[in-house]
């Protein structure tokens, strides 16, 4: 009886639940709001495009005889391309590309190189070994040259162009995680699991990945950022997602023969790409201080 | 006679190095009553921690023999080890990393419990580790705070309630007070005591600090570069002290007396190194009273019941 009361008298102090507590902290930053705004408008973008304009009458179809309107002709605010298609509506519309690549691309470098990065960082010795001159194999070819590599063994289509971009930055995120783990792995708090007789899978994914999770989640914002430039490096090199979609890098490799005298062409898609990448920074870096404990107040 | 808890048999545990062989823990052997508590006191790098670690077997032993409750624990294989360790606990020396800074007060405290499934039920959990906390003297509104929010003396309660969770019989204390104040410190160490007497712990209590474990231990081994060089009941361990080392330690405890004087007895150069050591008296190369006797090693001699000493030259000086 009384040690059901003393329960009750403890769990008065109800703490908020995780998501409550990271939100709460995430929210006292302004440019990680900003990040996470900017974000959330992208993908509503990216949504709203889909369902607003038609692929084959908006987005591909050409028009010769408006080719090269310059930007703030009424009906295209940034102008039509050399095939007289506006701008604008293609940005919007090809907003889901680079979004898709660049997450499902991070999800499997992420989930692949931090799982690999753990691993080795934890269990250390031959394993370490192993994981690390693999991973170092992996790194000694040219990302780009690798990601030529899997399109052209895979042929050219989008789930290719992610799993070539994802499996690129494997060997970042394992050494990345692995690092991350290495004075974690030291910590006296993985001696008292294990005393504890906490299991190793346990200890690894309840204690050392929060733990060392800052880097990673770095690595992650950065990971969408250098994904969505990857993607559009490869579109640039004609590998990328197949003409005649409107992706941004893509849009970026057509605009490149007039830069000279329609340099709008190459400006739109590029800013595109740089406000995606640094709300997605901005966010990383809102998260990793929301993630950390030490800094509630 | 009461019944031995424990029994460490010529525990050794060497590392290797690229000089050589490190001889951390070398040939030890102690006996530890049941309810008692025995002291491991020894400079830094002397090898006590390493011998409370290796005794739980989180750090494996080179060779010897750990006996608790008649059964020979160097002998279990990984599961055996982790059903041993509900009984055998560790509590740590820095308040400060032995808690993980992204788990709350009643997630470290419960950890044990549902690792070893020792209650299923979620409040059964949660009231454990409610009595658990009332048991070490934490407030209940800190149930659900994270360690950095705590001092040091409250953090060292979590550790000691983590140690509980699980009922042990036997707990080794590494250094457990030596990372506080020393209001602080007297807190801790009258918990303990309290807890000794009220669960029938038995306890290994490793630190460098002799006035603490005077007060704290029932019997005290020195230990000096992985050897035991005395051991005796702590009483008479403070009264006739018999080893060089041991006399030179206890010289040097400060009396809190104005004008006191005090002889002390000064050691001379740096801990030798633990790598590749001849066969000789540990602290031969700083002892006063050393000379060619003191080759080859002593070996630990009873000189008065219950009271060991490694010396050569015990008769002379």
């Amino acid at each position: 009886m009384s040690r059901k009361t003393k329960a009750g008298e403890f769990k008065a102090y109800k703490k908020r639940s995780f998501a409550q507590e990271v939100w709460r902290n995430y929210k006292k930053s302004p440019s990680a709001m900003l990040g996470l705004i900017l974000i959330v408008l992208i993908i509503i973008v990216a949504i709203t495009a889909q369902i607003v304009y038609d692929y084959n009458t908006d987005i591909v179809q050409q028009n010769i005889k408006q080719r090269f309107l310059s930007p703030g002709t009424p009906g295209h605010l940034l102008g039509t391309d050399n095939y007289g298609r506006d701008v604008l509506t293609r940005i919007l519309y090809g907003a889901k590309y680079s979004l898709a690549v660049g997450l499902v691309a991070v999800a499997i470098s992420c989930l692949l190189g931090s799982t690999l990065g753990l691993i080795a960082g934890y269990y250390g010795g031959v394993v370490e070994n192993i994981i690390l001159r693999f991973c170092e194999v992996f790194m000694g070819i040219p990302s780009v040259l690798l990601g030529v590599a899997i399109m052209s063994a895979f042929g050219q289509s989008l789930a290719v162009l992610m799993l070539a971009v994802g499996l690129v930055y494997v060997p970042m995120f394992a050494r990345t995680a692995r690092a991350a783990v290495l004075p974690v792995r030291e910590e006296e708090y993985i001696e008292a699991a294990r005393v504890s007789g906490v299991s190793d899978f346990k200890i690894i994914f309840q204690h050392v990945l929060p733990n060392a999770l800052s880097p990673i989640i770095v690595q992650v914002t950065m990971g969408v950022a250098n994904g969505i430039l990857s993607a559009s490096f490869l579109s640039f090199l004609g590998l990328g997602v197949p003409v005649p979609a409107p992706e941004w890098g893509a849009m970026l490799s057509s605009g490149r023969e007039y830069i000279r005298d329609y340099g709008y062409l190459t400006t739109y898609p590029g800013i595109a790409i740089m406000i995606t990448v640094l709300a997605f920074n901005l966010m990383g870096d809102g998260l990793r201080d929301a993630l950390d404990p030490k800094l509630k107040q | 006679m009461a019944e031995n808890i424990l029994e460490v048999k010529n525990l050794k545990k060497y590392f290797k190095t690229r000089s050589g062989m490190l001889h951390a823990v070398d040939d030890i052997s102690f006996t530890l009553e049941k309810g008692k508590t025995l002291g491991l006191v020894g400079e830094s790098g002397c090898g006590k921690s390493t011998t409370g670690r290796t005794i739980l077997r989180l750090i494996e032993p080179t060779d010897g023999q750990i006996v608790f409750e008649g059964k020979d624990i160097c002998k279990l294989n990984k599961s055996q080890l982790r059903h041993m360790h509900k009984d055998m606990q560790l509590i740590f020396q820095d308040p400060y990393s032995s808690l993980d800074p992204r788990k709350t007060v009643s997630q470290i405290i419960s950890e044990p419990i549902i690792a070893n499934k020792l209650l299923k039920n979620k409040d059964e959990v949660e009231a454990r580790v409610a009595e658990l906390m009332e048991l070490v003297g934490l407030a209940p509104r800190l149930f659900n705070t994270y360690p950095h929010e705590l001092d040091g003396g409250r953090r060292q309660r979590i550790g000691i309630a983590r140690a509980l969770a699980m009922e042990p019989k036997f707990i080794v204390c590494d250094e457990p007070v030596s990372a506080l104040d020393v209001s602080i410190q007297a807190q801790i160490l009258n918990l303990l005591k309290e807890l000794q007497e009220k669960l029938g712990l038995s306890y290994i209590f490793i630190t460098h600090d002799l006035a603490v474990v005077n007060h704290f231990a029932d019997d005290i081994a020195v230990m000096y570069l992985g050897k035991i060089v005395e051991k005796a009941p702590a009483e008479e361990l403070f009264i006739n002290p018999l080893h060089p080392y041991t006399k030179a330690l206890l010289s040097a405890i400060p009396i809190p007396e104005i004008g006191a004087k005090k002889d002390r007895i000064p050691i001379k150069g740096e801990i030798t190194s633990p790598v590749n050591m001849p066969d000789e008296c540990r602290f031969c190369k700083r002892c006063t009273y050393a000379n060619e006797k003191c080759s080859p090693l002593p070996e630990l001699k009873e000189v008065s019941p219950g009271h060991f000493v490694a010396c050569s030259r015990l008769d002379e000086i």
